[in-house]
């Protein structure tokens, strides 16, 4: 799945993620939400401040943030 | 250091010292105990001026695991211990025999079991040498007979290790460890000294536990640009961890296959006497010194006996152990223990004499005469 | 060109082993990054780890590595730093690797202060098999061999390492991923022992008994816990007794082994600048 905001894009790679919530239970602008399964959902990226609150903290380095120019 | 040269009067653990710095040896980790102490010692004095460390750990479990580490970072690396700190070696020398870290390890043997008579000579460990660590897995044991072999075997031990990368044992005990007498240290240029192969292959891509027909890895130290991983976990050629079945048995079936198919150049024996007798000795370490004389002894008394002495203890000389069965009338095993190598004999036993045991477990020695008085019983 | 956490990463062994939500992945991530942000070449660091969950972390790394026995890692990258001191030496392990069975050695290797890093996972149990209780578990938490509350107290790491003698000890959790980060690099960077305790979630087991099995309200149970250690100190002894402190606890300059070992005896390498590495 991938997103494109104006500035930041978030990629979540769904092979490596084991839907442990904490990218969504945890980032502090609730751009991730969970859908049914577990499985995150980028729901409001124009929200992303860049913390990197996020993929530093997935333990399955299955987020990849990219600052785009 | 001066490097003594020629005709010296020493110890045996003193010889084991300069043969280890001889060979390259530059790290040592231990932790005291009699009758190996001398070993620390020396190492304390001597290695710092070969550029050498001297660590003294907080157990045995740390001390083979020291020398582990500093093996597999590029130093010929040792340690020295007895009874009790063998038997907290072992889970580590098993991972170095899995892991293929060169190593040596010297055991001065005392009497046991557990702190038993610390002072007193002993061949207990025998057994525990070859199977003290769990798991099917091949070893090397050498057993000096005199401070001549002391220093010879030592410079073997570090030479088997680095050629085979396997732990070796040098298995003495404390006659041989605490003797003074006379030996010859070589010329250094006379020395041959064997040094780990090192790998040929370029970096990218490089499997450290990829061998060719030898079935030898050929593992360079940390630091290199190849990459080495290290495990005590079951790994494949990569050195990660790989527990598929066929993993596990490939494994652990080569590191017998490259000990099981060198077992000329690894096995060393020596015959004394007459080639043909009634009664072959098997002895070995301080204890084939004894039977040396016994020999003679018995020949002064027209008795007809010879001694096989195992240099080699592990693996064991099957080959000329069965010569010995098929040729003599009767086998006579003496040794410091209730019995363990003589177990080893009776395996091969498919000739037919009798194989008797002499044993002692009291920390004295046996003297020749008691030899002696078993031959006479035997041969009546 | 610079080098990404990636590049640490020993991709074909991925995805790795640890349960969702094991705090164990954001430790690596950790770890990764701040070998990358100190453009250290994979081939000069040497990771050594010893057997647990956390253990298995070299698996997933294509630096050098060592993965030895059960709590005798510090022991191992003592021999490897000691041998060749141009080597940066980094050691994970568990609590049972660290201070319960392989708890001589932390102490002496602290004592000695070689030259390495320590980054101890400590998440107050053996997850490796099935939660039993170490010597980290708090009285009184229930384990699988501690079914109505263990009967000991537990260490406190940092307290260990600082009494043994290590010039730096830092504590963090795995909620504060940046910290954590940046107290590796300072670890790394910084000559002698270095210790890095992180506090790590083991939702599967001890967070399922006495906690939470959610891997968020382990990671906001945590947050909860930790309180900077300024403020940490301030505050009443019945409050320390609820959480810990959290960021760096000591930093010293007492020179390392290798350097002390070289004054005193000598031996032309590196005899006069001693280890050098870190520096
Ligand atoms: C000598 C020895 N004893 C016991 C074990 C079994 N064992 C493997 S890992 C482990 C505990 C691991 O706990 P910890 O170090 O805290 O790591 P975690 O799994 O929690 O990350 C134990 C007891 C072993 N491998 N070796
Ligand atoms: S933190 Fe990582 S593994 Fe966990 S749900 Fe988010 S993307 Fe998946
Ligand atoms: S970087 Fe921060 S704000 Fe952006 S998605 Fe991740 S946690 Fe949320
Ligand atoms: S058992 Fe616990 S420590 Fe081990 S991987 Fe699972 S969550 Fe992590
Ligand atoms: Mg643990």
């Amino acid at each position: 799945m991938v997103s494109e905001p104006r500035k930041i894009r978030i990629e979540i790679d769904k092979k490596s993620c084991k839907r442990c919530g904490i990218c969504q239970g945890l980032c502090p602008q609730a751009v991730y939400s969970l859908a049914k399964d577990g499985s995150p959902e980028i729901t409001n990226p124009e929200r992303c401040t860049n913390c990197r609150l996020c993929d530093l903290r997935c333990p399955d380095f299955a987020i990849t943030l990219e600052v785009l120019a | 250091m001066n490097r003594p040269v020629g005709v010296q009067f020493m110890q045996g653990n003193e010889a084991c010292v300069y043969a280890a710095l001889d060979a390259g040896a530059k790290f040592y980790g231990g932790y005291p105990i009699t009758p190996s102490s001398e070993i620390a010692e020396l190492s304390a004095k001597f290695l710092p001026q070969v550029d050498g460390v001297y660590l003294q750990m907080e157990d045995e479990i740390g001390s083979i695991a020291a020398i582990i580490g500093a093996s597999a970072a590029g130093q010929k690396s040792y340690t020295a211990t007895s009874g009790p700190g063998f038997s907290l070696m072992q889970e580590n020398l098993g991972m170095a025999v899995y892991a293929e870290v060169p190593l040596v390890l010297i055991n001065v043997m005392r009497n046991g079991p557990s702190t038993g008579l610390a002072t007193r000579p002993a061949q207990g460990d025998v057994m525990q040498a070859r199977w003290g660590t769990h798991g099917d897995h091949p070893i090397i044991a050498l057993s000096p007979g005199s401070v001549q072999e002391c220093y010879d075997l030592t410079v073997r031990a570090f030479n088997l290790s680095e050629k085979y990368r396997i732990p070796v044992i040098l298995l003495g005990d404390e006659v041989i460890g605490h003797m003074r007498e006379s030996l010859t240290i070589p010329e250094a240029d006379k020395l041959e000294i064997i040094n780990r192969k090192l790998p040929t292959v370029p970096a990218q891509g490089y499997k450290p536990y990829q061998t060719d027909e030898d079935d030898i890895p050929a593992i360079p130290p940390y630091g290199t640009d190849y990459i080495v991983h290290i495990s005590s976990s079951c790994h494949d050629e990569s050195g990660y961890s790989h527990s598929a079945p066929q993993t596990a048995d490939k494994l652990v079936q080569r590191l017998h296959r490259k000990i099981d198919k060198n077992k000329k150049d690894i096995i060393q024996v020596e015959w004394f006497g007459p080639e043909q007798a009634d009664l072959t000795i098997i002895a070995y370490g301080a204890i084939s010194r004894v039977a040396k004389q016994a020999v003679i002894n018995a020949q002064d008394k027209g008795l007809s006996v010879n001694l096989l002495r195992l240099i080699t203890l592990w693996p064991f000389a099957d080959e000329e152990v069965k010569a010995a069965l098929e040729k003599a009338k009767a086998i006579l095993v003496p040794e410091l223990n209730l019995g363990q190598i003589v177990h080893e004999v009776e395996r091969l036993n498919t000739f037919g004499p009798p194989v008797h045991s002499l044993s002692r477990i009291d920390g004295e020695i046996l003297i020749p005469a008691q030899i002696m008085e078993k031959i006479e019983e035997v041969l009546k | 060109m610079a080098l990404s956490y990636k590049d640490y990463l020993e991709q074909s062994q991925l995805p790795h082993m640890w349960c969702p939500g094991c705090g164990d992945g954001i430790i690596l991530r950790a770890y990764t990054e701040a070998l990358a942000e100190l453009n250290l070449a994979p081939k000069d660091v040497v990771t050594v780890t010893g057997i647990g969950c956390w253990g298995k972390a070299d698996d997933y790394l294509s630096t050098q590595a060592f993965h030895g026995t059960h709590g005798r890692a510090l022991a191992f990258a003592t021999g490897i730093k000691t041998a060749n001191p141009d080597l940066t030496v980094v050691t994970l392990m568990g609590d049972g690797d660290a201070v319960t069975i392989g708890g001589n050695h932390f102490i002496h290797a602290a004592r000695r202060n070689v030259n390495l890093t320590a980054i101890v996972t400590n998440n107050y149990n053996y997850g490796m098999t099935g939660g039993q209780y170490s010597a980290t578990t708090p009285l009184e938490s229930k384990t699988t061999t501690s079914p109505n509350g263990v009967a000991e107290p537990g260490f406190d790491v940092c307290f260990l390492a600082e009494a043994a003698g290590a010039n730096f000890v830092a504590r963090t959790t795995v909620y504060h991923a940046v910290a954590l980060k940046n107290l590796i690099k300072e670890g790394i960077l910084h000559p002698g022992f270095s210790l890095v305790e992180v506090i790590s979630p083991c939702p599967t087991y001890f967070g399922r008994f006495n906690v939470h099995p959610s891997p968020v309200n382990m990671m906001n149970w945590l947050k909860e816990k930790a309180i900077p250690v300024q403020k940490y100190r301030e505050l009443p002894l019945e409050e320390q007794h609820e959480h810990f402190a959290v960021g760096k606890l000591v930093k010293k300059d007492r020179p390392d082994f290798y350097t002390t070992y070289r004054r005193i005896n000598g031996g032309k390498k590196g005899a006069e600048e001693g280890d050098t590495n870190g520096r």
